[in-house]
């Protein structure tokens, strides 16, 4: 391995820390490349020895761990995944157009990165946002209802040095390894930050509660007063 | 009966509502303290009579496979809840865990109590880094102010909770997959039996459930079985998120009693886009057969749309209008299967990269008609062959749309071309090139 | 099997009934209905994942036990047959040859058709399954997955990734059987694909500073890449298609050309069952015979690849007789009359046929020996021995017949290895105590490896302290705490009670297994026939060469005649029904004793068998010796011999004539010739000897031995029990550390001669030690140490491992590490370390 000293000491005392948190070491596994990313941007050669070292398997076995989940990157990444959804939904709903937009403004292709290492450009499969279509995902945070022209307003904000805040997520939006060491579960104090919830996530909501709907109340004695969730009662 | 009956979408509207305090302000946390004076048996009894069935897709009953576990032999048994949510279309849970942590976490301390496990796991899917800010902060809290750790709540109840981030694999929502994975291995799924409930995490007795399940079960306890059961139909008891998203005004998640009809959902979601109209629209995720406005007032709960010839899977009500290709959906999706899947068996992988490629081609307008047969013929190859449900579910979309649509796949052949316009489909105007 | 341990259904309309728990597919064979399949295999544990052999299943259900058919086809792999239940199999269901169809056909379409210049084409069960339920013509018109050919997993395993079903059989076997998971599936999807870590196959961007990228404990081949293990050359044998090749046999012959042959292998003493495959007389390749009670289907890589040596080039063909400084070819006869005169004008002989020899040749030394040369100075063991293993030998395992059999060994309640090595010094025996699950204990300086891999338990010794080890097992039976069982060892004196306390309770009804090196461990064998019988424990001798228990048979030690009786017990009848008439000799001297004899000028003939001088216990003492004497040696090959023989008669290496080992169960081994050839086995020559000598004698014939063991019956009364006290630990001086050291499964063992892919693909050696014992010597992890005796040094990398204080770890003949000729030291000699600042050593 070629980390430095007091990185090797660093990423021991953090990896520590995950695999206490399993009963079995080898749970750690996925956390710990999460957190490799967090200090090499990638999973490195580097980062399969570490995990090996540190979790007693071959590197064989670690890198078909980490050569099978897609997050986990092969070559070094932006410092932003931007991550176009083009699944069916978001696809054709504007994804399609996102994608052919950012490729042609930001010169790379599918899993490509910029060569001055600020962006990776990728097509992501559906990440849970289809009510928000089109999504586009930086660094894994919800850049919701997107167009060509937001998407690229984005990435000229964050060449430009500015902060940029995701529709549901922290009010700045944190880097590759940032984010990555988030993933390996390690708390980074944003997340009382961004709404609860975005418009389409409350529209039942607050249709119910425009036309008085709720859910029947508890049967029996309205004194049964165990109950604590009061039943269609909607704040 | 109301149309809408938001019980897990109710806090959400709080804008602080995944704090602790929120919670409790709402009444959180008081389920379990009632849960607390129930004997296990009697809380597992309750979310069995309750007739709560699985709301990750398969609708098997949650408290019958809680009750598959072994009797206690004195070993670790476990609870995981499967956060993967990443069928296509699939939206509910995700906006669930963001806005209201803590009613996973209650629902999970709950179930756990309930089937003796001191360990239980949340495995979320790693590409939704503020869900997982979220459930981290939720079960920080938690464990703050005595929810989790040793002795919860001044009870002798123990549980440890880990929230643990998968990192892109489609398959890990399969829930042996996630076992695997969650084991530190390649998310591929195990072979059954041993089923998860004699051999699952750590070769232990295991539960897994989808979260809108758990996060059903305080409701449950709180307002009892029957109370319950006075929603939604006999064999689909209670409420569920509907997710509706595509060309529809309002798209969105509405939470009502299982058995609204996609009409009445249409409805309250204002309808399709103006100048448009439906065109098609899956019930339950990519992996279900698509319908089409015939199908518009088939009551949305498990045995209905099985009858009508899908599955209610994750009722994630994708709407696609007249402007979209249906060959290009499809090739899209089977774009999707092919990347997802995770290689074991080799109806799956080899099926779903011959499909992509033929799909692509027909989309490209290099399609042949001899390709028709291979559509035909190649899905029957992958269904009941394939080693799990995901790739039986993989040409799902394929398979129905060719039922609905075969003239399209002709159309695209014959001309050699798509004759959709692309752009017409976007949700923003397609600007000039 | 009682009836309820059998369950009754019916598969194809053929009831049958088979053990409980069989799979459908085994089941099937029973029933004589083949299933198509991939991925099973079954030593293997099920896992469904090539989808191939799908079958209607319909099993009884409901109070009224009605049929029930699964809604789906079943993986015939996967699934137990149940009471009652109906398998369909393609040959009479519809839906289940549709199936089986689909799947080929899938299975197909990235598959090349390039059968005609694969190895695997004509014993390829794709091929076959192609022609029986594949289709005549492909529907697939799309780009086939393509990838860079051929891969190399390790210097002698190469994977065409195109080719490869994913049926990870060798994966799977990689994972469960050694343990040794070196390749693992990689990526996803339908570029998932089969292999180690390697960056640039995978498209893992370098660190940017290039750099060694390998975790601390890997274990790293002598080519660099991770060691692969011993027996990684299986996953050639079980690919079902042509996606693992070996590098050695790559391209070279077609089956249907080959004749195979079924045999044993001579590099170990368990003689695994192996098939030769030879054309026009040429070996090509060596496979795992199946043999259930030894090595199942498994063979170690050594047995596979290990077979060049028999015909290298310095492989001898006709006699040589020296003249002068130089041997010279000579025609048989002439070379027969020189041998005959030199043996003929021996004043006093003595004989080293060195332990590779099968049974018949044995005997023929052991007779030869005694009637011609007149001689009990006979000593079968060419490496570092004692008096008391002579006589525990004598006394436990010559003439006791089949001892614990391996069987047993794997189901014993639990083993404990006395100076053994299982992996390294027993292979198959390691394979099967892993596949058991056996309890493992081990008396050794540090758990190996292989002890990990076998879940065993340490109690830590120090090399030569075995006796005394033993002595406190024995005293240790008692009340016992819980097992804290762990490879790592245990870290406080405390543990080691406890520990030993464990084992002492767990060996009662288990077995004690005896390795070579225990010869230098004063005082071991004694205490371990007594620990055995305190403890309740079996003992069984695993010698590392395949001959060492027939010559132990045949009476290659002094003192000892066929079958386990001493010499001096033979009645007048038996001596001459053995040696032709009766016997007058002086008393024998062992190894040690002929070469002092013969450097003492007491003894001026030797008659010398496969011996190498390298591997004797100080080599340079046996080099003069011999140049000293008149030698006649028989060899198969020349390498080495020209200094001191003065003739030579060229010998058949195992592949060109029948004979019988005897593996270490004491079970017999009888191999056939495999290749036709005019070489004579040692038994042959000696007897041609003999006839120049003017003696008629019967030997060098299976019958011939198996009368006269057969006539001597049992042997009777037993020898005696070696009763040496264990030594005083020897105190270390500053700078000095006691050796442990005994011999990896690949190393520069001749046998592996003419092989050097399997060399490069052999551990890389390396010198053990724990952190004070280098800290003692300023050496650090990867620096280089020597090792030194005022005979020489070796030279090799630190591995800082959990070894004893003071203790040093040696391969006992790996490159830059042949102890014996560059130390003349032996395990539990003390030895000098040092760090090394200058140059390696140069190889001996």
């Amino acid at each position: 391995m070629t980390y430095a000293p007091e990185t090797l000491t660093a990423l021991r005392a953090d990896a520590d820390q995950v695999v206490a948190r399993y009963p079995s070491p080898r749970s750690a596994l996925l956390p710990l490349l999460h957190l490799c990313q967090s200090v090499d941007g990638y999973i490195s050669p580097d980062a399969i020895a570490f995990c090996a070292d540190r979790l007693e398997l071959t590197a064989a076995e670690v890198s078909a761990v980490a050569t099978f989940y897609s997050q986990f990157k092969r070559q070094p990444n932006g410092q932003y995944t931007l991550g176009v959804c083009i699944t069916s939904l978001c696809g054709l709903l504007g994804g399609d157009a996102i994608f052919a937009k950012l490729s042609e403004y930001l010169a790379v292709g599918n899993d490509q990165t910029t060569a001055d290492g600020m962006f990776t450009l990728e097509r992501v499969e559906c990440n849970a946002a289809c009510d928000y279509a089109p999504v586009l995902m930086i660094n894994w945070e919800f850049f919701d209802n997107q167009t060509p022209a937001s998407a690229v307003g984005l990435v000229e904000d964050l060449r430009a040095g500015k902060s940029v805040r995701p529709t549901r997520g922290p009010d700045k939006l944190g880097t590759f390894k940032e984010i990555s060491r988030v993933l390996a579960g390690f708390e980074d104090g944003h997340a009382n930050e961004g709404p609860a919830a975005g418009a389409p996530s409350l529209a039942g909501l607050e249709l119910a509660a425009r036309e008085g709907w709720s859910a029947p109340g508890p049967i029996g004695d309205g004194s049964d007063s165990s109950h604590p969730q009061e039943a269609g009662d909607p704040k | 009966m109301s149309t809408l009956a938001p019980l897990l979408t109710s806090r959400w509207g709080d804008p602080q509502s995944w704090t602790l305090a929120a919670y409790r302000e709402a009444g959180g946390y008081q389920a379990l303290a009632k849960a607390f004076e129930m004997e296990p048996a009697a809380v597992l009894n309750a979310v069995k009579d309750s007739g709560l069935r699985g709301r990750g897709g398969a609708g098997f009953p949650t408290g019958v496979k809680w009750s598959f576990l072994p009797p206690p032999d004195g070993g670790p048994r476990y609870l995981v809840v499967n956060a993967d949510e990443s069928e296509p279309g699939t939206c509910k849970d995700i906006p669930l865990m963001m806005a209201d942590p803590h009613s996973l976490i209650e629902g999970v301390i709950i179930t756990s109590y309930a089937i003796g496990c001191h360990h239980a796991f949340i495995y979320l899917r790693g590409e939704v880094v503020h869900v997982y800010r979220r459930l981290l902060h939720a079960v920080s809290e938690a464990r703050a102010a005595g929810l989790l750790g040793d002795g919860v709540m001044g009870t002798d109840f123990k549980l440890e909770l880990t929230v643990h981030a998968g990192a892109g694999a489609y398959i890990c929502g399969e829930e042996t997959a996630l076992l695997d994975s969650l084991e530190g291995r390649r998310g591929q799924p195990r072979l059954k039996p041993p089923f998860p409930a004699v051999a699952g995490l750590y070769a232990r007795p295991t539960v897994v459930n989808n979260v809108e399940s758990i996060a059903s079960v305080p409701w449950i306890v709180a307002n009892g079985a029957d109370w319950w059961k006075s929603m939604g139909t006999e064999k689909s008891t209670g409420v569920a998120i509907y997710s509706l998203s595509g060309h529809v005004k309002r798209p969105g998640q509405y939470e009502a009693p299982l058995g609204i009809t996609m009409r009445r959902l249409l409805e309250l979601a204002g309808g399709i886009r103006d100048g448009h109209e439906l065109k098609f629209w899956m019930p339950g995720g990519s992996s279900t057969p698509m319908f089409t406005a015939e199908q518009l007032d088939v009551p949305l709960d498990y045995d209905s749309v099985a009858a009508a010839g899908s599955m209610l899977g994750t009722r994630a009500l994708q709407c696609f209008d007249d402007t979209v290709c249906v060959v290009r959906a499809v090739s899209r999706w089977m774009d999707f299967y092919a990347h997802e899947s995770c290689g074991k068996c080799t109806p799956c992988r080899e099926g779903t990269f011959w499909l992509r490629a033929v799909l692509r081609r027909i989309e490209a307008g290099q399609g042949k008609m001899d390709d028709l047969q291979i559509l035909e013929d190649i899905p029957g190859s992958i269904v009941g062959r394939a080693f799990c449900p995901l790739g039986d579910g993989a040409p799902s979309s394929l398979t129905s749309s060719l039922k609905f649509f075969r003239d399209e796949y002709v159309q695209h052949i014959d001309q050699g071309r798509c004759p959709y316009d692309h752009t017409a489909s976007y949700l923003f105007e397609a600007v000039a090139a | 099997m009682s009836a309820e341990d059998l369950v009754t259904c019916s598969i194809d309309g053929i009831e049958i009934a088979v053990p409980k728990n069989t799979l459908i597919i085994r089941a099937a064979e029973e029933a004589g209905v083949m299933i198509p399949r991939f991925c099973d295999h079954p030593l293997l544990a099920p896992v469904a994942a090539c989808r191939q052999c799908l079958v209607d299943v319909a099993s009884p259900a409901g109070p009224e036990g009605k049929l029930r058919a699964f809604p789906k086809p079943q993986p015939a792999c996967a699934m137990t047959v149940t009471p009652g239940m109906v398998v369909n199999t393609q040959l009479t269901s519809a839906a289940a040859k549709t199936a089986q169809e689909q799947v080929a056909e899938l299975i197909l379409i990235n598959h090349p058709l390039d059968c005609p210049i694969c190895d695997k084409g004509g014993e390829c069960p794709l091929q076959n399954q192609a022609m029986s339920t594949g289709r005549s013509v492909s529907r697939f018109t799309e780009k086939k997955n393509t990838f860079p050919k051929p891969l190399a997993l390790t210097a002698q395993i190469l994977l065409d990734r195109e080719r490869c079903v994913l049926c990870q059989r060798c994966t799977r076997f990689a994972a469960q059987i050694p343990g040794d998971p070196f390749i693992a599936l990689q990526r996803r999807g339908v570029n998932q694909q089969i292999g180690r870590f390697d960056a640039s196959v995978l498209g893992v961007a370098a660190v940017a500073d290039e750099a060694a990228d390998e975790a601390e404990g890997d274990v790293l081949a002598v080519d660099g890449t991770p060691f692969a293990g011993y027996f990684a050359g299986n996953i050639i044998q079980i690919c079902p298609v042509g996606a693992l090749t070996s590098a050695e046999y790559r391209f070279r012959a077609r089956p249907f050309d080959l004749v195979s042959t079924a045999t044993v292998a001579e590099h170990d003493s368990t003689c695994s069952a192996i098939r030769v495959d030879y054309r026009r007389g040429q070996v090509l390749r060596r496979l795992a015979g199946d043999d259930p009670e030894l090595n199942q289907e498994w063979i170690t890589d050594k047995d596979r690849f290990g077979f060049h040596w028999q015909t290298a080039p310095d492989r001898l063909r006709r006699p040589l007789v020296r003249r002068g400084d130089d041997l010279v070819e000579v025609s048989w006869p002439e070379g027969l009359a020189a041998a005959a005169e030199v043996l003929g004008s021996a004043k006093r002989a003595a004989v080293l046929p060195g332990g590779r020899l099968t049974l018949e040749d044995a005997h023929a030394y052991a007779v030869f020996a005694r009637a011609v040369l007149k001689t009990d100075s006979i000593d079968f063991r060419a490496r570092p021995s004692s008096p008391e293993e002579a006589q525990f030998l004598a006394h436990f395992a010559a003439g006791a017949g089949t001892g614990v059999s391996l069987n047993e060994l794997a189901a014993a309640p639990a083993v404990l290895l006395v100076g053994f090595e299982a992996e390294d010094e027993g292979g198959i025996v390691y394979l099967r105590l892993r596949e058991a699950g056996t309890t493992v204990y081990a008396l050794a300086p540090f758990a190996s490896r292989g002890l990990a891999r076998l879940g065993g338990t340490l109690l830590p010794t120090l090399p030569g302290a075995e006796a005394s080890a033993l002595a406190k097992l024995s005293d240790a039976a008692g009340p016992v705490p819980e097992p804290g069982a762990s490879a790592k060892g245990p870290t406080s004196a405390d543990a080691v009670q406890t520990l030993t306390a464990s084992a002492a309770a767990a060996l009662a009804g288990g077995v004690i297994v005896l390795g070579e090196r225990l010869a230098t461990s004063p005082g071991a064998y004694s205490a371990a026939v007594a620990a055995a019988e305190r403890l309740g424990a079996k003992l069984v001798w695993i010698p590392r060469r395949a001959g060492e228990r027939a010559a132990l048979e045949a009476g290659l030690l002094p003192g000892l005649a066929p079958g386990g009786r001493a010499l001096g017990d033979l009645t007048e009848a038996e001596t001459t029904m053995i040696f032709g008439g009766p016997l007058d000799l002086e008393p024998g001297l062992d190894l040690p004793g002929i070469v002092a004899a013969v450097r003492a000028g007491e003894i001026d003939t030797v008659l010398v068998g496969g011996l190498e001088l390298v591997d004797l216990p100080v080599p340079p003492a046996a080099a003069t010796a011999l140049k000293g004497a008149k030698v006649v040696a028989l060899q198969v090959r020349g390498e080495g011999i020209s200094p001191w023989a003065d003739v030579v008669l060229p010998v058949a290496p195992p592949q060109e004539k029948a004979g019988t080992f005897i593996n270490w169960e004491g079970r017999l081994r009888p191999f056939p010739q495999v290749l036709t050839s005019t070489a004579l086995s040692d038994g042959k020559v000696l007897q041609a000897l003999a006839a120049k000598l003017g003696f008629t004698l019967g030997i060098g014939e299976l019958a011939t031995v198996h009368q006269v063991l057969d006539r001597l019956g049992p042997a009777g009364r037993r020898q005696p029990a070696p009763a040496v006290a264990p030594p005083e630990a020897p105190a270390l001086g500053a700078g000095e550390a006691l050796l442990s050291t005994w011999h990896q499964l690949v190393d520069d063992a001749a046998g592996l001669d003419g092989e050097p892919r399997l060399a490069a693909s052999a551990p890389a050696p390396k010198a053990r030690l724990n952190a004070a014992t280098a800290q003692g010597v300023g050496a650090r992890a990867g620096d280089d140490l020597q090792v030194s005796t005022a005979a020489g040094a070796v030279t090799l990398p630190v591995v800082i491992d959990d070894l004893p204080n003071g203790v040093v770890h040696l391969p006992t003949k790996s490159p830059g590490s042949w102890v014996r000729v560059a130390l003349n030291a032996a395990n539990g000699d003390v030895v000098r370390i040092a760090a090394s600042s200058g140059a390696k050593e140069a190889q001996p």
